[in-house]
């Protein structure tokens, strides 16, 4: 089965690459579009080269219209800092859930389970008027904060946790480590892949999302990416699809690279979390 | 909510209780060895749990009690004063078709986008497993639009789909075909959005089956022949269709609750439009709260959403538990 013959193989290939093309797509005239000029675009044809180039033109239209570097440095500092707190309140929490034996931590884990039900979106409301109660709206606190506490990390290091060998930390013990020095540099570096699936599935999850950013944030300077190209498209009117494309090429390309350079712990990463969107 | 999937056992150091039941089995049973290290110690543990604790309080368990009582209230944003009204919102919602239409649209999308992600998925997946050539090619190309930030490719949809200059529509008329405003009237923008979304979704669901795939034992397969199943056909009505039972069920599950979030192509493309016929729930939800600033009526229908996806994961835990199990 694995040493088919090539021609034998060649139904099945053609199969897969007619759905790849679909799939691609988008992707295949997002870059050609992006170097169109606006009369070409409108000729309606499907020829993806360009008769003359607009590169220049289009880009230069949206770094000359929107800041796109801001909004990439924003995502960035939301994305990372949303990680940071994560790990910084999960780690020590699901280690204690793992390892330590006290009263109360089955009511705990009972919370944790609770919070994995619910939908971040349900709290938006309440997280709005208090967000605005204290005068934050508008700014990296009101984007970061109300992510800080991901009880899918909690349950993900939890579960990692319980698979380190106790003996380990009972020799980090004897050695004279305390607790909290256990915690970040006994438990956490012995489950790194856990560290790294749930580190690509925050920020992927994060630079993607549209629905908080766009409640709390109003000033353009603050834009997250995908809010800054619902900017462009309406500062654009939406018609210029040279520039549009352009636009979305830039702030969709970090993502994608980082995805191509490292495929596999992408997929792990977001599919093994895949109960939280 | 314990079923973790596509988890490798490679992927760890150690052989955790989640790498068996990764897929097969919801119940993270304990382990064997568990810690009873720390001498009685619950000073420490509590000081360890206190930020997530202090976290979970402020993000989650308040907000969360909040939205329980503001969907009882005629609260508004910025109004000095309310009153609780009871079912007074949930009676509102009756009448209200803006709200029928979002629920209407939701279930549409999702009864489009589920099944047909799925059935696209599972078939990908067979074609993939069948072969040795380019696995890791494909799977990446499928998975591509899981990290694409969506507002952006769905933009790139856009003009893929627009009216007059789209090449879908360019590629229509060269073979002779009717040529639909896709976003742009109310018969085809939700089944147009739906494919936007299936296109989303099919790579999460490809990953999810391959690794369900490759959990079946290859001896079945030999068995199966052994049995007079000899074309791939019979082999995967036989072996590959009833052990993936549970990972079916999971994805199903998976799916519906990703797509019942829709939230940022309906955004992006159609803010609802026209007419309402691309509505979602999310969508209605975000309108009411933070454009009309009807809090107390937004929060009811968050509460219908959250029952909803409630719902969603109770079948799950139900039918998990029933489950005949394989393997």
């Amino acid at each position: 089965m694995q040493s088919r013959p090539l021609i034998l193989d060649l139904p099945r290939l053609a199969l897969l690459s007619l759905a790849a093309f679909v799939v691609l797509a988008p992707y295949i005239w997002m870059v050609a579009v992006s170097v169109k000029p606006q009369d070409e675009v409108f000729k309606a044809s499907l020829s993806l080269i360009p008769q003359k180039w607009a590169l220049v033109e289009n880009y230069g239209k949206v770094l000359a219209t929107i800041p796109v570097w801001t909004y990439i440095v924003n995502g960035l500092i939301v994305c990372f800092g949303i990680l940071f707190f994560q790990i910084l309140f999960a780690v020590p929490a699901a280690y204690a859930l793992a390892k330590l034996n006290f009263r109360g931590r089955e009511l705990v884990f009972g919370f944790v389970m609770l919070g994995l039900l619910v939908p971040y979106q349900t709290t938006a409301l309440p997280l709005y008027l208090g967000i605005h109660q204290l005068g934050l709206l508008n700014s990296y606190t009101a984007l970061i904060a109300p992510f800080t506490c991901s009880v899918f990390a909690i349950f993900l290091f939890r579960q990692f946790f319980r698979a380190i060998p106790d003996d380990l930390i009972n020799a980090a013990r004897i050695d004279g480590m305390g607790e909290f020095s256990i915690v970040w540099r006994v438990v956490l570096p012995n489950a790194l892949p856990a560290a790294t699936a749930f580190a690509i599935f925050s920020v992927v999850a994060h630079w993607n999302d549209l629905f908080w950013p766009l409640i709390v944030i109003q000033k353009g300077d603050l834009y997250t990416p995908a809010m800054g190209i619902l900017a462009f498209r309406s500062v654009e009117a939406g018609e210029d699809y040279g520039a549009l494309m352009a636009a979305a090429l830039l702030v969709t390309a970090p993502l994608v690279l980082a995805f191509l350079l490292a495929q596999r712990r992408f997929i792990e990463g977001i599919t093994m979390t895949g109960l939280k969107g | 909510m314990a079923t973790v999937a596509g988890w490798g056992p490679a992927f760890c150091r150690w052989k955790t209780p989640m790498a068996d039941v990764a897929m097969q089995s919801p119940a993270v049973k304990a382990p064997t060895v568990h810690a009873r290290t720390l001498r009685g110690d619950a000073g420490i543990a509590w000081l360890l749990t206190l930020p997530a604790i202090l976290a979970y309080c402020a993000m989650i368990l308040l907000p969360l009690l909040a939205v329980l009582a503001l969907a009882f209230t005629d609260y508004e944003f910025g109004a000095r004063s309310f009153h609780w009204i009871g079912f007074g919102n949930f009676a509102d919602m009756l009448g209200d078709r803006t709200f029928s239409a979002s629920i209407r649209n939701t279930v549409v999308y999702c009864l489009f986008v589920a099944p047909l992600s799925i059935g696209i998925a599972l078939c990908l997946a067979v074609l993939i497993e069948a072969g040795a050539r380019g696995r890791a090619f494909w799977r990446a190309v499928f998975f591509l639009p899981v990290v694409s930030l969506t507002v952006a490719m769905a933009t790139a949809w856009q003009y893929l789909l627009h009216p007059s200059i789209g090449p879908v529509n360019a590629l229509l008329r060269m073979v002779g075909a009717g040529t639909p405003n896709w976003l742009g009237s109310s018969d085809w923008v939700i089944v147009s959005l739906g494919f936007i979304g299936v296109w989303e979704n099919v790579g999460f669901n490809l990953v999810l089956f391959l690794a369900g795939l490759t959990a079946i034992p290859r001896e079945l397969y030999a068995a199966s022949e052994i049995d007079g199943a000899r074309s791939g056909w019979s082999k995967f009505w036989l072996v590959t269709w009833p052990m993936l039972g549970p990972t079916m069920l999971f994805v199903i599950i998976i799916t519906m609750t990703r797509s019942i979030r829709v939230f940022d192509t309906v955004q992006t493309l159609t803010q609802g439009g026209p007419n309402n016929a691309s509505e979602v729930l999310l969508r209605t939800i975000h309108q009411e709260g933070f454009h009309y600033f009807r809090f107390g009526y937004s929060a009811a229908i968050t509460l219908v959403f959250l029952v909803i996806v409630l719902g969603l994961m109770l079948i799950q835990t139900r039918l998990i538990d029933r489950r005949v199990h394989y393997g």
